[in-house]
């Protein structure tokens, strides 16, 4: 792999820097045209946030021309007018020097990457002659998108106009996959995305690794504050001493990977007392009394030594979720890949959910509601005669989504067909996939990769065409049509004209679909036209949506004690205690518990997480949420941390079970977390020259995960399965 | 007379810097700075630990050291609501301020004068909260007049318990902690 290793990039990546140079003629043209076009004074445009996945309602300021500041939308109901602190620093994107500004080439044989600044038909008929050749050669599913957030949609009807449905995002098997997957198999509906989780109206909360308030997704923290006002009871479980932790009544220091058992034993204690909720799960339960039959062995006292958690604090919590049922909610996370069952053990979070007869009612998960908006009427798509290529044999039989390192795996082995053309938008595949050495491994049998993004982050530096796409308060994107307590639609539209040669995501997929003699499928002239089609078919005004940001409608019953219907669209129309359809597939009917392992004599098992001012791997080139931020720590416990004769601000390196080796990082010895594991935000670390204000800041949890677990059920990439030590000399 | 005054509840804070944040936009505060943060207390042996978070700031003390100390005038409290502000033009940057302060709330900005939060004066004089209070997604944060007695602020201070930080070096701090 040497041959072909980031520093070998990094060094030789020296028309980067050429490029750079050429920037300066460029801004002040572009300084010179808004200075000509500028209105004195402030401009006020709502527009909706890109910082996350949310899509939070937004107002830019505009003063004299600039882009001053942003704040949330009033009319928004998922900010409430207020933005999270990654939304409020999204101004930073906007002036960020790093991001990418032109259409960039890269001419000679992979490996040896130099880019050339080219222009945007140059990028895009060398995009279009590569997808055309794939298409004759292998066909179209030859071609794969990793995508991630709305922006991707026009990249994702482009490629099922070209003839491929493969395509995924790491939000599913690197993320929410099996929590999903666990909650279908369960009440036949998931989780969905904003989670439909009626944290405001819970009179218990429990937490279980989910930090709500690190994890800044903005409506969830909002309401776990207004039920925290409420007086609401809350549980956590999790090896860190999370900020949510603080906030709680029983914090339980579960050790990493013995959730199921924990969960199994809360049962345990619910089913053998009689305090589940008998009504509800006679009314809507399937197969309750082989649950029951399954999980008697799972006591307090048999949980203890797997979870380290002591059983007088396993029946206190059990009895105290009894006692606020049906408003009892256990929060079923996102950020859901840890251990490889996590499929399973998402669906045990589910029975427990179900015992408190919480689905459908206040306090527990509420049914998302939303407008009808039609879709623009395109063409039909070509019919393909392949299956995705991610899955094979179905070996994963409950993915219901595709699969990114099923696409990666095909990509390297050929089978089921060849992969031959990736296209990645908005996610950084080298830190969102597991071992990127295998990804690595999987570009060098690609004859084209596209990346599409505002920063140039490690994945670009693999590209063979890099599109520099302008940030969110630059463009336009599609229509938002939320799933949410009540129905909304909004509009993201740009208050500042992008500040170099970057373009929205429409307009390169449309132009590419043009050169592609696909132009059939973009019969709008831009994209005004699509959203004046689609919201008149809707009944709705653009110009009401353009000067508002959103338009709401009328409320709809989201309880089952306001109409909704309690049907479950599970095969037995119940909520599956037992699950026949698990049992049939091979797989346990009732989750059970396996033991997870034990770090190495001297290592330590790598926990993740999330920091409230920062996304991913996008956001370390922000030099606003930098000043808040500019690189992670490892938490190390205390007396561990004495024991190494460490304190808070010393650097070290992490050296994983494989031998690799992290940046170096600043230690925090703290009270706040278990002696058998560490925890690192994620995000940081950042190896891409071209980032180069977030260029070796803090470690990246995602070079270490050379290692991960596969969900049996449905192929999702556990990551929580790495151990790391520590290198002193840093 | 008014006295303005912030109440912040712990309990709500979770110390995501959305008010750090929100400040620097509102007020374009240089990168390097910041007029707010974020302090956590952790106490106890784990797993039982005691936390408090705090968003800390000016605390606009009704005894200002800052202002008594300031040579040219430059510090001085506001002819409104006790606000202690900083007249830029008269200030010389000679740091006496910055050593008198008990709560590290002063910097010198890059254009030489003594910089501060300002309890975002200029929004309040036109009905607005300040900027920190206007943003926080958990609403754990209070502004108004400890005059009024029927103020929000004023109201959450007769109801719950409450500190503020270093009462003891006498600045009068206006700045409390609901806990």
């Amino acid at each position: 792999m040497d041959s072909i290793s980031r520093r070998k990039f990094l060094k030789i990546g020296g028309t980067t820097m050429a490029v750079s140079a050429a920037a300066g003629s460029v801004i002040s043209k572009a300084a010179e045209a808004v200075k000509k076009a500028s209105p004195k004074g402030i401009q006020k445009i709502p527009t909706f946030c890109d910082i996350c996945f949310w899509k939070c309602g937004v107002i830019a300021y505009v003063e004299d021309g600039k882009l001053w500041k942003v704040e949330g939308n009033p009319l928004d109901p998922l900010s409430n007018g207020r933005l999270c602190p990654r939304g409020t620093g999204g101004v930073g994107a906007h002036y960020d020097p790093d991001r990418l500004k032109y259409p960039l080439l890269r001419k000679s044989a992979r490996g040896k990457e130099e880019w050339v600044q080219v222009t945007w038909d140059e990028a895009l008929t060398y995009i279009a002659d590569k997808m055309k050749k794939i298409k004759a050669e292998h066909g179209p599913e030859a071609m794969a998108l990793f995508s991630h957030g709305i922006g991707g949609n026009f990249l994702k009807h482009l490629f099922k106009a070209y003839g491929s449905s493969n395509i995924g995002a790491p939000s599913f098997a690197q993320c929410r996959g099996p929590r999903d997957v666990g909650f279908k198999l369960t009440f036949g509906e998931d989780v969905a995305s904003p989670e439909r989780t009626d944290i405001k109206n819970a009179q218990c909360l429990v937490l279980i690794g989910s930090h709500l308030g690190e994890n800044m997704h903005n409506t969830q923290v909002q309401e776990f504050s207004e039920a925290i006002a409420n007086g609401a009871s809350i549980i956590v479980a999790d090896p860190r001493f999370s900020v949510a932790a603080g906030k709680a009544k029983y914090y339980l220091p579960v050790k990493p990977g013995s959730d199921i058992a924990l969960l199994l034993a809360w049962m345990n204690v619910l089913v053998t007392e009689n305090l589940y909720n008998r009504e509800y799960v006679e009314k809507y339960g399937f197969g309750f009394a082989q649950f029951a039959a399954e999980i008697q062995p799972y006591t307090p006292e048999w949980a203890y030594p797997e979870t380290g958690i002591e059983p007088k604090l396993i029946y206190a919590t059990a009895r105290e979720m009894a006692r606020y049922k049906p408003a009892t909610l256990i929060h079923p996370g996102r950020h859901a890949t840890w251990y490889g069952d996590d499929a399973q053990r998402s669906r045990a979070i589910a029975l427990l959910n179900a015992l408190m007869g919480n689905w459908g009612v206040k306090g527990g998960f509420y049914y998302p509601v939303s407008m009808d908006v039609p879709g623009y009427p395109y063409p039909a798509y070509p019919h393909s005669t392949k299956p995705k290529v991610d899955n094979p044999g179905n070996k994963y039989p409950f993915a219901h989504e595709v699969n990114t390192n099923g696409i990666r795996k095909a990509t390297i082995s050929g089978e089921p067909y060849p992969v031959k053309g990736w296209f990645v938008y908005a996610t950084n595949l080298i830190h969102a996939l597991p071992d990127e050495q295998e990804t690595i491994r999987a570009i060098q049998n690609l004859d084209l990769l596209v990346v599409i993004d505002v920063i140039p982050a490690e994945i670009a530096g693999w590209a063979d065409v890099v599109l520099p796409e302008s940030v969110y308060l630059e463009r336009y994107d599609d229509l938002n049509v939320e799933w949410f307590r009540e129905p909304f639609v909004s509009l993201r539209q740009p208050a500042v004209d992008a500040p170099h040669d970057q373009k929205p995501n429409w307009w390169m997929a449309k132009k590419l679909a043009e050169k592609l003699d696909l132009g059939d499928y973009f019969p709008w002239q831009n994209i005004e036209e699509y959203f004046n089609h689609r919201l008149s078919a809707a009944g709705l005004s653009y110009e009401q949506l353009k000067k508002e940001g959103i338009i709401r409608g009328e409320k709809q019953p989201i309880y089952f004690s306001e109409g909704v219907p309690d049907a479950f669209p599970t095969p037995s129309g119940k909520i599956e205690f037992y699950s026949l359809q698990l049992a049939e597939a091979g797989f346990d009917p009732v989750p059970k518990y396996t033991q997870p392992g034990a770090p190495p004599p001297g290592y330590f098992r790598l926990l993740y997480g999330r920091a409230p001012v920062h996304s991913f791997s996008r956001t370390q080139s922000n030099r606003v949420l930098m000043d808040m931020l500019d690189e992670n720590e490892v938490w190390i416990n205390q007396d561990i941390a004495a024991r190494w004769g460490l304190k808070s601000g010393d650097y070290i390196r992490l050296k994983n079970q494989d031998g690799v080796v992290s940046n170096r990082i600043k230690v925090k010895a703290t009270e706040r977390i278990r002696t058998d594991c560490v925890y690192i935000i994620h995000g940081f670390g950042h190896n891409s020259q071209m980032l180069k204000f977030a260029f070796q800041k803090g470690a990246s949890d995602a070079q270490l995960i050379t290692r991960y677990k596969t969900d049996p059920l449905m192929g999702g990439t556990a990551m929580n399965v790495n151990f790391v030590t520590f290198e002193l000399e840093a | 007379m008014a006295r303005y005054a912030m109440v912040i509840d712990t309990r709500k804070c979770v110390g995501c810097m959305d008010c750090v944040v929100a400040c620097k936009t509102e007020n374009k505060v240089p990168e390097g700075f910041n007029r707010d943060w974020i302090t956590t207390e952790a106490r106890g042996k784990f797993p039982a630990v005691q936390m408090e978070i705090r968003t800390e700031r000016c605390n606009h003390c009704s005894n200002p050291p800052c202002v008594h100390c300031c040579p040219t005038g430059a510090s001085h409290v506001h002819d409104h609501g006790g606000v202690v502000l900083v007249f830029h033009d008269l200030c010389i940057g000679c740091k006496a301020c910055l050593a008198s302060c008990p709560y590290d709330a002063r910097f010198i900005h890059p254009d030489g004068y003594a910089d501060k939060c300002t309890f975002c004066i200029h929004r309040v004089e036109k009905g607005m909260e300040p900027a920190c209070v206007a943003v926080c997604p958990t609403h754990c944060m209070y502004f108004g007049d400890l005059e009024d007695p029927h103020s929000p602020v004023s109201r959450l201070l007769a109801e719950r318990r409450h500190h503020a930080i270093a009462p003891e070096a006498g600045t009068e701090p206006q700045i409390y902690y609901l806990i």
